[in-house]
C-alpha cells in the first residue's frame, strides 16, 4: 500500500517546467530513492512534498488523504543546503528547531539529551555552533530532523559532507527508523548507497520520470544475458568453438586465471554455453554480471538523450 | 500562531542576550551624560581661567574697561605697542587690547594675541567699550536737553512683549500654543521614527542574509510558513528596538538626575543657566532667554493631558507603521541576495523616500499647511516622518485618518509583495539577482 503518492505533480517557473507530470509512489515502511541528475526537478518535488512550494497541478496524497498543512508535523526533513545558526548555542537551537516542528520546550529538551548522549555528543550542548566541526554539525541536524518522530522522512543527499565513519553511522540510523516503521524518500545522485539501502526508487531526469519500480526487479530488467567465466588452460579458438548466439565481449588473459564475458543471444541459456565450453576449459568460476545501478542510471539518462 | 510567537521569542532574546546589545544599550546612555556633563563642565570651566590683558590707551576714554570675573584688564601708560608685545611673554598678557586714539569716530579697537582669542574675552572688551561710549554720549545728551530724570525715563521705555499663541480647539475653547515646542516634539518625534526604521530595517535584513547564508533557511521553512518566519524577524527585532529605546530614555534619565544632584551639588542651577546662555549668547541677552523659558514653562503647564496623549498616540501609530513598513521592504531585500555587499542597488529604492521624508519633514516645519506637508504626510512611504512633523501643529482629523488608513494599507500591500519575494528569494542561493528577475519572482504563484 502506498504511504505517500503525488500523481501528475507539474510545476512550472517562468520559462521553464521543473516537473512535467510526475508521479511517485512511496510504499509504507520502503526506503524509496529519489534519483537523477543534478538540475533535474528532485528538490523541486521534495520541495513540493514539504509544501514549501505548491503544484501547479496534480495531487499529493499522504496516507491516502490530500496533503494538509498540519502534516508537516509528520514529515522531517533533512534538506541539501543545511546549516544552523552559528551564534546559538547547540541545545538552545536543537530545542528552537524541535518545538517549530510543534514539540513543547520540556519534551524537546529530554529527547534530545537522550539523542545527543547516543552521539556522543553530549558534552557540546552549551557550545556555540560555530566551535564545531562540520561533522558535528551534520550529527544535529540529523536528530533535529528525526526528533519528533515522523512517519515520512526525507533525505535531501543525506551522506554529503559526511567521512566513511559517520556515513555508517547515519545509514544503521537509516535502515533503523525503517524497521521501526518509518518511511523514507532518499534523494541522491550517489548511487553506491542507493543499491545499499533502497528498496524503490524513482529517476527523474530533465523534469521528467523516466523509471521507476522496485531495485531488485529494475536489475532484473536491465540485466543484459552477459555472464563471466573464469577458467584456467590456454585456448585461443573459442570463436570456432562457440555457436553464433554467444557473443564474446571481452577475453583477458590473467595471471593465474583467465576472464571470458560471454553474452548470450537468442534465447540461449547459460546450461548451453557450458556445455559447449567445458570439453576445453577448466572453469574456476561462472556468475552472470548484474548492472549496477550507477550503469543503469547512466544508461538511462543517456538513451534518455538521444531521443 | 503559536508558531509565530516561538520565532519571535528567539529573535528578540538572541539580540537581547547579545554583548554588543547590552553594551550599546548601557554605554549609549552613559555617553550621553557624559557629553551632557561635559559640556556643562566646559562652560564652567572656561569661566574659571584667568587672563591679563595688557590695554594700552591712546584715546581720551578714561579706563573705558574693567577687570571683571576672571578677567584682568591692566593699562599700561607710557609704554608703546612695540614693548608691551615685548614683554608679553614674559608677563604673562594674553593678549593686548589697542584703543585707538580716534575710537569715537573709526568705532574700532584692536586685539593682539599670539593665540585665538576667545569669544568671551573678545565679546567682554567690546561690550564693555561699547557700554562706556555710549554712556558718554548719552550723558551728553542728557545734559543738553536738560530734562530731569531723562535716564529714569528712557529707560522705562524698554518694552520687553512676549507673543502667546493661542489657538482656537474644536469647541470653541481656545488652547495656547508654542511653536518652538511644536516644532521640537515634531523634529525629536520625526527623528527617532527615521532613527529606528534605519537602524532596525537594516538589522531585519542582516537576519535574512543570515538565514540564508548559514543555511539554516530551509529546514525553518519546512516547519513554518516563510511568511511567518518574516513576521516573526521582523516583530522581534521591533521589540528589540523598543526594548532599546525604552532603556535609553530610563538610564539616560536616572544616570542625568544622579548626576546632577550628585556631581554638581555645589552649583545651582541659576549661574549655571547664565553660564549657558551667556557662552552661547555673548550680547547680554540672558534676560530675554530666561523670559522665553518661562513662556516655554507656563505653556507646558497649560498642555492638555488630550493633546500630549494624542501626540503620543500618532507616535507610537507612525511609528509602527512605518518600521513594519519599510522592514518588510528591507526583508525582501535581504531575501535576493547572498551577502551584505549585494545590497547596494535594491538599497536605494528603500533609502531615498526615507531620506527625501527627512527633508521633506524640514520644510513642512516652516510650512506645515502647504500642499507639500499634505501629499508629504499622507504618501506612506513618506508619511510617518512628515506627518509627526506636523501633527503638533494640529492637523484636521479626516487627514489624519486618510493618511493611516494609507499607511495601513500599504503595509498589507507591501508586506504581501515582499512575502512573495521573500519566498521565492530564501531559496535561491549563488544567483546574480536583477529587478527583472524580482518582477518574475511576483508572477509565480506559490
Amino acid at each position: 500500500m502506498a504511504f505517500f503518492e503525488a500523481k501528475d505533480i507539474v510545476k512550472q517557473y517562468a520559462g521553464h517546467k521543473a516537473l512535467n507530470k510526475v508521479s511517485i509512489s512511496v510504499p509504507k515502511g520502503s526506503i524509496f530513492g529519489l534519483l537523477g541528475p543534478n538540475g533535474a526537478g528532485k528538490t523541486t518535488l521534495i520541495r513540493i512534498i514539504n509544501q514549501i512550494t505548491g503544484p501547479d497541478s496534480g495531487v499529493v496524497l499522504f496516507n491516502g488523504n490530500p496533503l494538509v498543512p498540519n502534516d508537516i508535523t509528520r514529515i522531517g526533513y533533512l534538506p541539501e543546503e543545511r546549516g544552523l545558526y552559528k551564534k546559538m548555542k547547540v541545545g538552545e537551537q536543537a530545542v528552537y528547531l524541535a518545538q517549530l516542528k510543534g514539540m513543547s520546550q520540556k519534551e524537546a529538551t529530554k529527547k534530545l539529551k537522550v539523542w545527543f548522549d547516543k552521539f556522543d555528543i553530549l558534552q557540546w550542548w552549551d557550545k556555540k555552533v560555530e566551535e564545531l566541526s562540520k561533522g558535528m554539525q551534520q550529527k544535529i541536524q540529523f536528530i533535529v530532523t528525526i526528533l519528533h518522530e515522523p512517519e515520512l522522512l526525507i533525505f535531501d543527499e543525506p551522506f554529503s559532507g559526511f567521512d566513511p565513519i559517520n556515513t555508517n553511522l547515519l545509514k544503521k540510523e537509516i535502515l533503523e527508523l525503517r524497521d521501526k516503521g518509518a518511511t523514507i524518500i532518499f534523494s541522491t545522485h550517489n548511487m553506491g548507497s542507493v543499491e545499499e539501502i533502497c528498496d524503490h526508487i524513482a529517476l527523474i531526469n530533465k523534469s521528467e520520470k523516466i523509471l521507476d519500480g522496485p531495485v531488485d526487479q529494475i536489475k532484473k530488467k536491465y540485466r543484459t544475458n552477459t555472464y563471466e567465466l573464469t577458467y584456467t588452460g590456454e585456448f585461443d579458438k573459442l570463436e570456432q568453438v562457440l555457436k553464433s548466439d554467444f557473443e564474446i565481449v571481452e577475453q583477458q588473459k590473467g595471471v593465474e586465471h583467465n576472464t571470458l564475458t560471454v553474452k548470450l543471444n537468442n534465447g540461449s541459456t547459460s546450461n548451453e554455453l557450458l556445455a559447449q565450453l567445458l570439453p576445453y576449459l577448466n572453469i574456476v568460476s561462472f556468475s552472470e554480471i548484474i548492472p549496477s545501478m550507477n550503469d543503469i542510471f547512466i544508461r538511462v539518462v543517456n538513451e534518455n538523450k538521444k531521443i | 500562531m503559536n508558531k509565530i510567537f516561538i520565532i519571535i521569542k528567539r529573535e528578540y532574546l538572541s539580540r537581547v542576550k547579545k554583548r554588543s546589545f547590552l553594551i550599546l544599550t548601557f554605554l549609549t546612555p552613559v555617553l550621553i551624560a557624559g557629553i551632557y556633563a561635559f559640556m556643562i563642565w566646559m562652560m564652567l570651566k572656561d569661566d574659571t581661567e584667568s587672563r591679563t590683558i595688557a590695554v594700552i590707551n591712546e584715546s581720551q576714554l578714561v579706563e573705558p574697561v574693567q577687570s571683571k570675573d576672571f578677567t584682568t584688564f591692566k593699562y599700561l601708560n607710557n609704554t608703546s605697542f612695540e614693548d608691551a608685545k615685548a614683554q608679553m611673554e614674559e608677563k604673562d598678557y594674553y593678549a593686548i587690547l589697542l584703543i585707538p586714539e580716534n575710537i569715537l569716530e573709526s568705532k574700532t579697537a584692536e586685539l593682539f594675541s599670539y593665540k585665538q582669542v576667545t569669544m568671551e574675552v573678545k565679546s567682554e572688551a567690546g561690550s564693555q567699550l561699547r557700554d562706556h561710549i555710549e554712556q558718554i554720549k548719552r550723558s551728553k545728551i542728557i545734559a543738553q536737553a536738560n530734562m530731569p530724570d531723562l535716564e529714569e525715563k528712557l529707560a522705562a521705555t524698554r518694552t520687553p512683549i512676549s507673543m502667546k499663541t493661542i489657538k482656537f480647539g474644536e469647541g470653541g475653547e481656545v488652547k495656547q500654543s508654542s511653536t518652538e515646542i511644536a516644532m521640537a516634539i515634531g523634529f525629536i518625534s520625526s527623528f527617532i521614527i527615521y532613527m529606528f526604521i534605519f537602524l532596525y530595517g537594516v538589522q531585519v535584513m542582516r537576519g535574512v542574509i543570515e538565514e540564508k547564508s548559514n543555511r539554516i533557511v530551509e529546514v525553518i521553512i519546512s516547519s513554518v510558513k516563510p511568511f511567518q518566519l518574516m513576521m516573526g524577524k521582523i516583530v522581534g527585532v521591533a521589540m528589540v528596538g523598543l526594548t532599546q529605546f525604552i532603556m535609553w530614555v530610563i538610564l539616560s534619565g536616572i544616570i542625568i538626575t544622579i548626576g546632577t544632584a550628585v556631581v554638581l551639588p555645589g552649583v545651582d542651577m541659576d549661574s549655571l543657566q547664565q553660564a549657558k546662555t551667556l557662552s552661547e549668547l555673548p550680547q547680554g541677552a540672558a534676560s530675554l532667554n530666561a523670559d522665553q523659558l518661562k513662556m516655554a514653562q507656563d505653556l507646558l503647564g497649560t498642555f492638555d493631558f488630550g493633546y500630549v496623549a494624542g501626540i503620543l498616540g500618532a507616535f507610537v501609530f507612525f511609528f509602527l507603521g512605518g518600521y513594519l513598513l519599510y522592514s518588510a521592504l528591507f526583508a525582501a531585500v535581504g531575501s535576493a541576495v547572498d551577502n551584505e555587499t549585494e545590497t547596494q542597488q535594491f538599497m536605494l529604492p528603500i533609502t531615498i523616500p526615507l531620506i527625501l521624508a527627512m527633508y521633506i519633514g524640514f520644510a513642512v516645519a516652516k510650512n506645515p499647511e502647504g500642499s507639500l506637508a499634505f501629499w508629504g504626510s499622507i504618501i506612506p512611504l513618506t508619511s510617518p516622518i512628515v506627518m509627526l512633523v506636523r501633527i503638533p501643529y494640529g492637523v484636521p482629523v479626516w487627514e489624519l485618518l486618510l493618511s493611516m488608513v494609507t499607511l495601513i494599507g500599504t503595509f498589507l500591500f507591501v508586506t504581501w509583495i515582499a512575502a512573495k519575494i521573500y519566498r521565492t528569494g530564501i531559496l535561491m542561493y549563488g544567483k546574480k539577482v536583477s529587478y527583472k528577475e524580482i518582477w518574475k519572482w511576483l508572477r509565480y504563484h506559490n
